[in-house]
């Protein structure tokens, strides 16, 4: 399924805007992410399996923090830094 | 004749070992800059900005080979981690395990690593052994150069650690930190930590038992000195020449301890009343353990944490604390509302010493006269966390 990076973790991506990550769960593309993107989880999830303080992510436009939130193939993934800090 | 002589002399000179160079690390609330300089510390080359936009707390290069240069990072959204150089921040990697903690036993909170705050090199006979200390506080060891962390201290999840640790509440404003650790040059095994809050801690046996280390300080008043949780060391440095003098900056004043004693003796008594001996930062003499410089900071009040009536400057001893000297030629005489963290000060190993400070505003301020006239190094840089130095070949 298709990714949503943002631009704070692009470093990871070379850059790329929209990548390819596979599972049956949010956790579970997370994980891919990582495979593919080293470091790039530890730095939207602590050491806890929790969102950190700042990050979102979003599954079809709806606000996700569980990570075992089944997913679909048809599912797209959106990650966002949260509108803070000014 | 003489022109022999001038021949062997020529010939001396090539053969003699070059000074080694300065290179200066500045960490800030948004990214990193390298400062070099030959042996004479009068040019200096810039590198920089490195990973603008990240918070860096902490950059070390290590001692022990001269080139492996360490960074604690985080940005204000994403998660921390470490990255590492071994060519002087030309290029960098990722370190592939961060510090993390591990999971608490039931029915303890877990915490989670927000930022790792402090990076020290393990002992000369442990190449490429790290530490680091983190906010909230723990303490981490990596065995690789950096590149995977692991907890080391067996009391994270102790309930009496816990307790002195307190909440997010009760650290500094950024946070409650983990800093100072410190490893004896003479014993691997033997480390001092110190947590703002929580105390000054050792170990003699690599980590498996800890004993407090705050006889003597003092409390903000009205709280029980007993109580470790009230301790608030801000800075505490071993004395290179001397690995049995400490030097403690603390938030109720400037102490000194000289080991075996377990009591830490308040020398900043001797501080002029009108400036106070609360502060932040303290560096030692690489050659003299007699010598220490503080920056004194206001504390009075809500704690301005600036400079005390706008009037910077470094105060140094040259006595172990008896008596200090104001050292202003060349800072500004009024209205500079600054002041310098904790980990913002540091002295090189030339002679004379050469001491350096970063300001909350942005400036990097050196003195090649052990503090007796100031020059401005770098400006308008974004807040100084820390300033370290390093001999470069």
């Amino acid at each position: 399924m298709k990714v949503l990076i943002p631009t704070p973790l692009r470093s990871y991506t070379r850059q790329k805007r929209l990548v390819e990550a596979d599972g049956i769960t949010v956790g579970a593309v997370l994980a891919d992410l990582d495979r593919q993107f080293p470091g790039i989880r530890f730095r939207m999830v602590d050491e806890h399996d929790r969102m950190r303080r700042h990050m979102r992510l979003f599954v079809n436009g709806e606000q996700v923090f569980d990570l075992s939130r089944p997913l679909k193939a048809a599912d797209e993934i959106a990650i966002v830094q949260a509108l803070s800090g000014g | 004749m003489a022109t022999a002589k001038k021949k062997t002399a020529k010939k001396n000179a090539k053969r003699a070992p070059a000074k080694p160079g300065v290179a200066v690390l500045v960490s800030t609330r948004k990214g990193a800059w390298i400062y070099r300089s030959d042996a004479a510390r009068r040019e200096w080359k810039t590198s920089g900005p490195h990973f603008l936009g990240h918070v860096i707390n902490h950059m070390v290069l290590d001692p022990r080979d001269g080139r492996t240069l360490l960074a604690a990072a985080k940005t204000g959204h994403l998660g921390p981690t470490i990255f590492h150089s071994t060519d002087l921040g030309k290029t960098w990697k990722e370190a592939k395990k961060p510090p993390a903690f591990a999971k608490s036993p039931s029915g303890m909170r877990d915490r989670s690593v927000d930022h790792t705050f402090w990076l020290t090199p393990a002992h000369a006979n442990e190449p490429n052994v790290w530490y680091a200390g983190t906010s909230p506080q723990g303490l981490f060891r990596s065995e690789d150069g950096g590149v995977t962390w692991a907890p080391f201290a067996n009391f994270h999840d102790d309930p009496k650690f816990r307790e002195w640790f307190g909440s997010e509440q009760d650290g500094t404003p950024d946070g409650p930190k983990m800093h100072s650790v410190i490893v004896d040059p003479r014993d691997p095994k033997h480390l001092y930590f110190a947590m703002s809050g929580g105390g000054v801690h050792e170990t003699r046996d690599g980590g498996k038992s800890w004993s407090t280390l705050v006889d003597g300080l003092d409390v903000v008043e009205g709280f029980d000195p007993k109580n470790i949780a009230f301790h608030d060391p801000h800075c505490v440095r071993m004395s290179p020449s001397d690995p049995d003098r400490l030097w403690q900056q603390n938030h109720c004043g400037i102490y000194r301890l000289d080991r075996p004693s377990t009591r830490w003796i308040r020398v900043g008594k001797a501080m002029p009343k009108k400036v106070g001996d609360i502060g932040l930062p303290m560096v030692v003499h690489p050659r003299d353990a007699d010598t220490a410089w503080v920056f004194p900071m206001d504390g009075t009040s809500v704690w301005p944490r600036t400079s005390p009536d706008g009037l910077p400057g470094t105060f140094v001893t040259r006595n172990g604390g008896k008596t200090w000297k104001r050292q202003i030629e060349g800072l500004p005489v009024k209205e500079a509302w600054w002041t310098v963290k904790r980990q913002a000060m540091a002295a090189d190993s030339a002679n004379p010493v050469g001491v350096y400070f970063g300001t909350t505003s942005g400036e990097v301020w050196a003195s090649r006269t052990e503090g007796e006239k100031w020059t401005v190094l770098a400006q308008h840089l974004p807040e100084i966390y820390a300033v370290e130095t390093a001999e470069i070949g």
